[in-house]
């Protein structure tokens, strides 16, 4: 039953926006993986879920927003059962550490979605990013850190607007990032960063194509 | 229309010729060995496999009756403006006008071929949705780019909306002095439009050698475009039996899509040129997105009705 209402959602998702993978800088590999996006929407998450082959969705859990994702039963329901999302409490009332799910995925050998702005941009901009992304990264040495650039999912539902345009939407994938064990944390968010933002231009073709 | 002796035939021989491709791309692909035709090969069947595929959703609408067909064309019309739109930027100000375009002006047009309302129909894109789509936008507040981001939507919807549904709007149309079933004249308009695409792709592959922009297509090519042209014309006026028009005059009509269709591609891939992409989308296999097989329809189709409707509708 689940594995319908989830194949259906994505299935929903892929019909009306497209929800294409490009994968540019590395395949779809059964590795483990920290993928880091761009967020600008709340199609982010079903967008990058849909874009990834069946076989990855099992093992990788997009990081969510518990004070959006787990407010009410559905907005649970579709996120931590459909989507196999890992829900944190980024309020920092909690005195456990917030990343300490995702934290237990990753030792487990899965692999994360992650978004590490930690909220939505408003004008489709790249803000700066969040420590999460470095902290995990120290932990966990062996996964590969992945960034992915969606391209429209913002101007398919904007940041405070109720209704949803049909745009296609792309999942970029580029290259993992390489480590370096010399950089300190703003160096490391930095690099991050325009690794991702480097994905946002496309590789479009060039004006005018060689003959066919 | 499934008891129509010519509307059998026709698809009989549509259905033959793509047989015959079929076999031919099959053959071909067994000997091309230098890598460049080897991709050709495989674009060539992979357009074909997707003709099948187009042949066999095409002719069930037209069997199922003018309420499919009107709903297969608002679903290519959704797509080609998703394609349109996608590639083209806007500003979250777009928003409501984006909205209302996808879910209520594309259902509407459709919806006053359903109903019979000419009128309408002429003027509702062109006029209200005109004046409408600016001011909704303007209260978003947003200045920057304004002229040009309306501009853009508004080119898009006569593209994809208004122009296209000219197509189907062949059914509104009052033939019945011919005595023949309504949707042949769609069959018609969609088979020269699509069999000069295809034998100018042909003519141009064969024998292609002075191109005729290469700074907007390098595959439009003079001897494409003649070669092509003229199969459709005469396949075209051979075809006049399931149109109100004697051979002669489906040949006129012929032409007329044919240049149509010509200049649609052909302006649609400066579009792309400009927005620096290749195709449309990647929804048809070995084509591209839906828009890069609906450009000619776009700019055919509202010619074809016209001059159908002026001098042979009553």
């Amino acid at each position: 039953m689940k594995s319908i209402l989830r194949l259906g959602l994505l299935g929903a998702v892929r019909l009306l926006v497209g929800a294409h993978a490009d994968w540019q800088g590395c395949a779809p590999e059964p590795r483990q993986r920290i993928y880091y996006a761009n967020h600008s929407s709340h199609f982010d998450t079903l967008v990058i879920v849909a874009a990834l082959p069946t076989e990855l969705r099992a093992e990788t859990h997009p990081v969510a927003a518990l004070d959006y994702w787990g407010a009410s039963a559905l907005r649970r329901f579709v996120a931590v059962e459909c989507l196999n999302a890992v829900l944190i409490d980024r309020s920092g009332q909690s005195s456990a550490d917030p990343l300490q799910p995702p934290a237990e995925l990753l030792a487990r050998g899965h692999s994360l979605i992650l978004f590490p702005e930690g909220t939505r941009g408003a004008d489709g901009t790249i803000g700066r990013f969040r420590s999460g992304l470095y902290n995990l990264a120290q932990r966990f040495p062996q996964a590969e850190l992945v960034p992915v650039y969606l391209d429209n999912p913002q101007r398919v539902m904007p940041k405070g607007s109720f209704l949803m345009v049909p745009l296609i939407c792309t999942a970029r994938f580029g290259a993992p990032l390489t480590p370096d064990p010399g950089e300190d944390r703003e160096q490391f968010l930095a690099r991050a960063r325009s690794a991702l933002m480097a994905l946002a231009d496309p590789q479009r073709e060039p004006a005018v194509p060689a003959a066919a | 229309m499934i008891a129509n002796p010519v509307f059998v035939t026709v698809t009989a021989c549509v259905i033959v010729f793509l047989a015959l491709c079929t076999v031919i791309g099959f053959v071909l692909a067994r000997h091309v060995s230098a890598p460049a035709a080897r991709d050709t090969v495989a674009n060539l069947n992979a357009r074909i496999r997707s003709w099948w595929g187009i042949v066999f959703v095409f002719g069930a609408a037209l069997l199922f009756g003018r309420v499919v067909t009107l709903v297969l064309f608002a679903i290519l019309s959704f797509l080609s403006f998703r394609e349109f739109m996608s590639l083209t930027p806007t500003r979250a100000g777009d928003h409501r006008s984006l909205f209302l375009s996808f879910f209520v002006v594309v259902p509407v047009q459709y919806w006053l071929i359903g109903i019979d309302w000419y009128g309408l129909f002429s003027i509702f894109i062109p006029v209200y949705v005109f004046l409408l789509l600016p001011a909704l936008s303007a209260t978003a507040g947003d200045t920057r780019d304004f002229l040009a981001r309306n501009a853009k939507l508004q080119w898009g919807l006569m593209l994809t909306v208004f122009a296209i549904s000219h197509a189907p709007a062949l059914l509104l149309l009052d033939l019945s002095r011919y005595q023949l079933p309504d949707a042949l004249l769609l069959l018609y308009l969609m088979i020269v439009v699509q069999i000069s695409d295809v034998f100018q792709y042909v003519f141009g592959k064969l024998f292609g050698r002075t191109r005729l922009s290469p700074a907007i297509s390098p595959s439009k090519t003079v001897e494409g475009l003649v070669g092509g042209g003229l199969t459709a014309v005469l396949i075209g006026a051979a075809l006049s039996g399931i149109t109100p028009f004697s051979p002669l005059q489906a040949a006129g009509m012929s032409a007329v899509i044919v240049i149509g269709g010509f200049f649609g591609g052909f302006v649609l891939s400066a579009i792309k040129r400009d927005l620096g992409v290749k195709d449309w989308g990647r929804m048809i296999e070995g084509h591209g997105g839906i828009l890069d097989r609906m450009d000619s329809v776009s700019f055919a189709s509202p010619l074809f009705f016209h001059l159908t409707r002026y001098y042979f509708a009553t």
